[in-house]
């Protein structure tokens, strides 16, 4: 085990984290002679506790978003895996490929990202998440097509998903370096989004004219249930359903009517994305039900 | 070839703008996306000088008044409401003014964008009358001379360049915010900004990867770019008349 290494992944993840500590070296220096720092640093309880003292306050919170993000990292990782070892990938034109495989890509440094963090903070990175190998046999053609069946179409549904899950976690990051993470992460998402909707000859925003539009990634609540232990995440406690992502008011202000200006519904639910909470993500209509072997 | 295209840009950069140090102008291009951000400027700098001998000189931004956007949660407001103005500016005239060369759906695809970005400057507008009053800057004058409207390079080429850095500087900004609801709305915005900027690079692209391209997305961690206020105004500054200082968004 070696603690710079750990500590410089975790500088990616938060640029400040040297300065949560007094120094790489007074880290060291504090700690005695030779022996007893190699003897300590190879122990994992004192990993832990190194950094449950950087991020005092905030480790409990900080890692089961992590988590969450992580298993849904790890589920695109698994999809776009699936995507890259089919024929119709093979068959798929070279700019489409290249676009996969930069998604793929991204999803494989987030995956790596998000795992160091959490052993970092002393935790065991949630792992098998994978998106249901039955679902995946049905989609029969790369990007044409009735989307339910098509293997951007179910991308454009994930990506859309992913971008409103880490929006509905940022206020539990709030003034945190690890929201800039998260934030870094979100709008990478959202170009993923935007790009696979392009290669479906969509429009690159979420609006009501969507092919997919009705489609239950776009609403909100909590309709069909879900099993979320089966990942160890824990899920914060549900009462109201989210705004849908054809909503035309936000922070109680109607964009349609409101502004002095008359603007189409079709423009103001495009203008803003919508969050989702957890128990709506993983809902077995959403992400829930593509979870699995 | 990008190293001589991004020197011979910086020269007339400093012909163009005396006001502008070294430092600053490197990190608008280390964060504009070095190639890209300098072709842009050239092209919108070249087609000035090279196809009308009659365009007036690009006059430099930041000598107008000067506006502080304050500090705290409001200081935040008032920075996205700038940038929202100018961005809104731009695809007005984007609009107003279409580029001969535009191809297929574009001119439909960026008056919705206009729209968008219409939105989210009155959005602004309104919150920050309502939450803060008296606290909100003024209605800025943008200031384009440096780009050629007639041109889809051009227009194309600055769109990218507002728009990344309109990601970065939601990106950077959020850690700011203090009210969780302020928080929230950013985020709504700035996936929007970041489907607008990957559209917009892939209209400029045909390798298919530029969406979210290495020279923006770091290729080992996966994180688009986050940007402190200072340096996006420092970046924004050319396109705006009123001088503005960022220094104490959020403090």
């Amino acid at each position: 085990m070696n603690l710079f290494k750990i500590i410089d992944q975790l500088a990616e993840v938060d640029a400040d984290v040297l300065g949560r500590f007094d120094s790489r070296r007074a880290i060291f220096s504090s700690l005695g002679t030779a022996a007893k720092r190699s003897a300590l640093a190879a122990t994992p309880l004192f990993l832990g506790a190194l950094f449950q003292k950087a991020y005092a306050g905030t480790t409990a919170t900080a890692v089961e978003v992590l988590q969450y993000a992580l298993a849904l990292e790890l589920f695109e990782q698994d999809f776009y895996g699936k995507v890259k070892a089919s024929a119709l990938y093979t068959a798929a034109s070279a700019a489409d490929k290249a676009a996969v495989d930069q998604i793929k890509k991204h999803e494989d440094s987030h995956v790596t990202l998000l795992k160091g963090a959490i052993s970092g903070m002393g935790a065991t990175p949630v792992s098998g998440v994978t998106f249901k190998a039955a679902v995946f046999a049905t989609l029969t053609t790369f990007k044409t097509g009735p989307a339910a069946t098509s293997q951007l179409g179910i991308a454009q549904l994930l990506e859309d998903t992913g971008v409103r899950a880490y929006k509905g976690r940022a206020g539990e990051l709030l003034g945190t370096d690890l929201l800039t993470v998260a934030l870094q992460i979100h709008s990478v998402e959202a170009r993923h989004a935007s790009k696979i909707r392009t290669m479906r000859g969509q429009l690159a925003w979420v609006n009501p004219g969507d092919d997919l539009a009705t489609h239950p990634v776009y609403t909100s609540g909590v309709t069909a249930g879900s099993n979320p232990g089966q990942f160890g995440l824990a899920v914060p406690a549900y009462t109201t359903a989210s705004p849908v992502e054809n909503n035309t008011t936000q922070s109680g202000v109607p964009i349609t009517t409101g502004l002095g200006t008359t603007y189409s519904a079709s423009d103001a639910a495009a203008a803003y994305d919508e969050y989702l909470q957890v128990a709506e993500v993983l809902d077995n209509s959403r992400a829930g039900g593509l979870i699995g072997a | 070839m990008s190293q001589h295209s991004q020197v011979g840009g910086q020269d007339e950069l400093i012909t163009a703008q005396p006001l502008y140090t070294p430092i600053k102008r490197r990190s608008f291009f280390m964060y504009a996306g070095a190639t890209a951000g300098a072709t842009a400027l050239i092209l919108a700098g070249c087609s000035k000088d090279d196809t009308n001998n009659n365009a007036p000189t690009p006059t430099p931004g930041g000598t107008g008044a000067s506006v502080s956007l304050g500090s705290g949660d409001v200081g935040v407001l008032n920075y996205a409401y700038a940038l929202e103005q100018l961005e809104a500016a731009f695809y007005a005239q984007v609009v107003k003014t279409p580029a001969s060369d535009f191809q297929g759906s574009e001119l439909a695809y960026f008056t919705q964008v206009a729209s968008h970005e219409a939105i989210h400057r009155d959005f602004f507008k309104a919150a920050i009358n309502r939450d803060a009053p008296g606290k909100i800057i003024p209605g800025l004058n943008p200031n384009f001379t440096s780009i050629n409207f007639a041109s889809r390079a051009s227009v194309l080429g600055a769109a990218k360049a507002f728009e990344d850095l309109g990601v970065a500087a939601y990106n950077g900004a959020g850690k700011l915010l203090k009210t969780a609801a302020y928080l929230v709305i950013a985020g709504q915005i700035v996936s929007v900004e970041a489907r607008h900027a990957a559209y917009v690079r892939d209209l400029l692209d045909t390798t298919g990867t530029s969406f979210a391209g290495d020279d923006q997305v770091d290729p080992t961690t996966g994180l688009d770019k986050a940007m402190m206020p200072v340096d996006v105004i420092t970046a924004a500054q050319t396109y705006v008349t009123e001088k503005l200082d960022a220094s104490t968004v959020g403090k």
